[in-house]
């Protein structure tokens, strides 16, 4: 190799490494999600080795809550809505205006049955496998079990409708932060690590320590996976359901108003490129 | 319900656009590297009047702001300063119902649903716009029937040649009968057949049902073929504004002739106003502006220079410079060029 050569390849590795530096908020949600993750595997270990203390969820809820999580996966905000993020990238995006309808529902619309789309087949599927398939193959200590009143499953199912609301509304603010930003890697790169942990997905919320719990419960994220899974459960019962579900209205009334807000600020200040 | 036709008035519009100068030109180290800002001026004091029922082109060279006067009058853009209004309402801040007024087709980009076939994207357009269903079976039809659409009704817009997807989005932006259509580089990519059925179907539109056109296009036949009158942006400003006709008589009003003889072309003592352009062998071209010396005059001159040599003055041509050459000239000559 020459010494122009290595020139060449000193000067595409400088122009690379400069454009993701600029990534930053994908560089601190890496960090974040580093952390978090380490967190949690410290905690599965603790109670590993410690193993003795009452544990806060019995085994088979354990089992029934990992099956339920894996089967609503896609309740997840999972990202910007694909479409958007391309209109971004092609500048496009201003071209919703050109409807006569209001672009926080017309978003909120696309993100909702997208969502919806993605959850029914999947969590009927896992129903099937879960709930039905592991039983008969005589592994029902392995199973999914129904949850232990019928007014536990209605209430899961309000629960899951709220659930799936309220991930519209993220979807919708991380399109608009998508617009702002002009890249969906930024948004994305923060939510995705977030709603995992932080529904439970990742780690039942109840197994987190106890001088978080009342915190991880008012979060957000609770509504799209944790609390669904306690009425599931049966373990949220009256005064409890009835604060659970207005925590999935409240965040879901507050992200509305939120989102609206940013969208119009946004869209008042978009800068369209071309000539 | 139709709509009143539409007056647009443009009056003194301006838009500035701020553009991040990214940080990895900065000599300092991320993540102290300060965003750099640049300001561009789209539009600097656009002023224009469109009566309705007219078909008037917007056109100028790449960045010339024509874009951004587009995006502006059809509710997606905020100017920066100046006032529009169409048909009575401002597009930005009455978009919900500026934009149920009017009709907008990108050349560039498809507004029909890519995954949905034909009539599935009229359907949605159709709930959209609120459309009630007897209004749009009929205007559907209509516009199916002239446009040749019915053949590809079900099958998904990604499935379409750009031709065909263009006459689909022709129709999906006229569904709900708007009384302005706003075309902006209609003809791009297209093939001619293609080209020629988009231009005879804006003018029958316009015709027919009074249909105010604005329309941006860098193929000048589409301006020749349609355009009664051109507005020339340039720098963001209003260059020109006349019938077409005026801007080539202004601009480049030369002739070329070509005359063949026989024999070796004759030498000619050329008259006023006429310019030797080539001559090879039994071909002459000369340039000549008609209002200086009238074709017949210069063609009796070559046929009797032709009569004193022996030769014969077999065939005349005489064309006028080509659009895109009265374009260009044009854009040269107030430094818009590029």
């Amino acid at each position: 190799m020459t010494p122009a050569d290595l020139t060449a390849y000193l000067s595409a590795f400088r122009a690379r490494w400069q454009v993701t530096l600029q990534y930053r908020a994908a560089a601190l949600a890496g960090v974040v999600t580093q952390i978090w993750w380490g967190a949690i595997n410290l905690m599965v270990y603790a109670a590993f080795y410690g193993g003795t203390s009452a544990a806060p969820l019995t085994l088979p809820q354990t089992i029934s809550y990992v099956w339920i999580m894996q089967g609503t996966l896609a309740l997840m905000p999972w990202g910007c809505d694909p479409d958007i993020a391309d209109a971004v990238r092609s500048g496009a995006v201003a071209h919703d205006l050109l409807r006569p309808v209001d672009p926080w529902w017309w978003w909120f619309c696309r993100a909702a049955a997208r969502i919806l789309g993605r959850l029914l087949p999947r969590a009927v599927l896992m129903a099937g496998f879960a709930g039905v398939l592991l039983p008969l193959a005589g592994l029902d200590r392995w199973a999914l079990h129904l949850p232990p009143r019928v007014a536990d499953a209605a209430l899961f199912g309000v629960s899951i409708v709220l659930g799936l609301l309220l991930s519209a509304c993220i979807t919708v603010l991380l399109n608009v932060a998508t617009v702002r930003t002009l890249s969906p890697l930024g948004a994305n790169a923060v939510i995705t690590p977030l709603s995992l942990i932080l529904s439970g997905n990742m780690l039942p919320l109840a197994l987190f320590p106890a001088a978080v719990q009342h915190l991880l419960l008012l979060q957000p994220f609770a509504g799209l996976g944790d609390l669904p899974c306690r009425f599931w459960l049966g373990t949220l019962h009256g005064p409890w359901a009835a604060a659970a579900l207005a925590q999935q209205v409240a965040w879901i009334v507050a992200l509305t108003w939120g989102g609206r807000l940013a969208l119009r600020r946004t869209l008042c200040q978009l800068e369209v490129q071309g000539g | 319900m139709p709509i009143p036709p539409a007056r647009i008035v443009v009056e003194d519009l301006h838009k500035t656009y701020r553009i991040a100068t990214r940080a990895a030109t900065s000599p300092r180290p991320w993540p102290f590297a300060r965003r750099a800002w640049r300001t561009i001026e789209a539009l600097r004091g656009v002023s224009f009047v469109i009566e309705p029922g007219t078909i008037t082109g917007l056109i100028g060279p790449n960045g010339a702001g024509k874009s951004t006067a587009i995006k502006i009058l059809s509710g997606i853009l905020r100017p920066s300063a100046g006032h529009v209004s169409v048909g009575g309402l401002v597009p930005w801040a009455d978009r919900i119902r500026h934009v149920g007024r009017i009709g907008v087709v990108f050349g560039q980009r498809s507004q029909l649903w890519w995954d949905l076939p034909v009539e599935g994207g009229f359907a949605l357009l159709r709930d959209i716009y609120r459309v009630p269903p007897d209004r749009y079976r009929a205007r559907r039809d209509r516009l199916v029937d002239t446009l040749g659409l019915r053949d590809i009704l079900d099958q998904p817009v990604r499935q379409l040649s750009l031709g065909q997807r263009m006459r689909a989005e022709l129709a999906a932006a006229l569904l709900h009968a708007p009384p302005l259509l706003i075309l902006d580089e209609p003809t791009i990519g297209l093939d001619a057949p293609s080209k020629l059925a988009v231009r005879a179907f804006v003018q029958e539109l316009n015709r027919t049902e009074g249909t105010t056109v604005l329309l941006t296009t860098h193929d000048m036949h589409d301006i020749e073929a349609l355009a009664g009158r051109v507005i020339v942006i340039g720098h963001g400003r209003v260059l020109a504004d006349s019938p077409f006709e005026t801007l080539r008589a202004t601009t480049l009003s030369g002739r070329r002739l070509t005359a063949e003889f026989d024999g070796p072309a004759p030498p000619l003592l050329l008259p006023d106003g006429v310019t030797p352009l080539s001559q090879g062998g039994q071909v002459l071209e000369l340039g000549f502006d008609p209002a200086r010396i009238a074709a017949a005059d210069l063609i009796r001159a070559l046929a009797s220079a032709a009569d004193m040599h022996g030769v014969v003055l077999s065939d005349v041509s005489i064309t006028r410079p080509s659009i895109e050459e009265v374009i260009s000239r044009f854009y040269e000559r107030h430094g818009a060029a590029g």
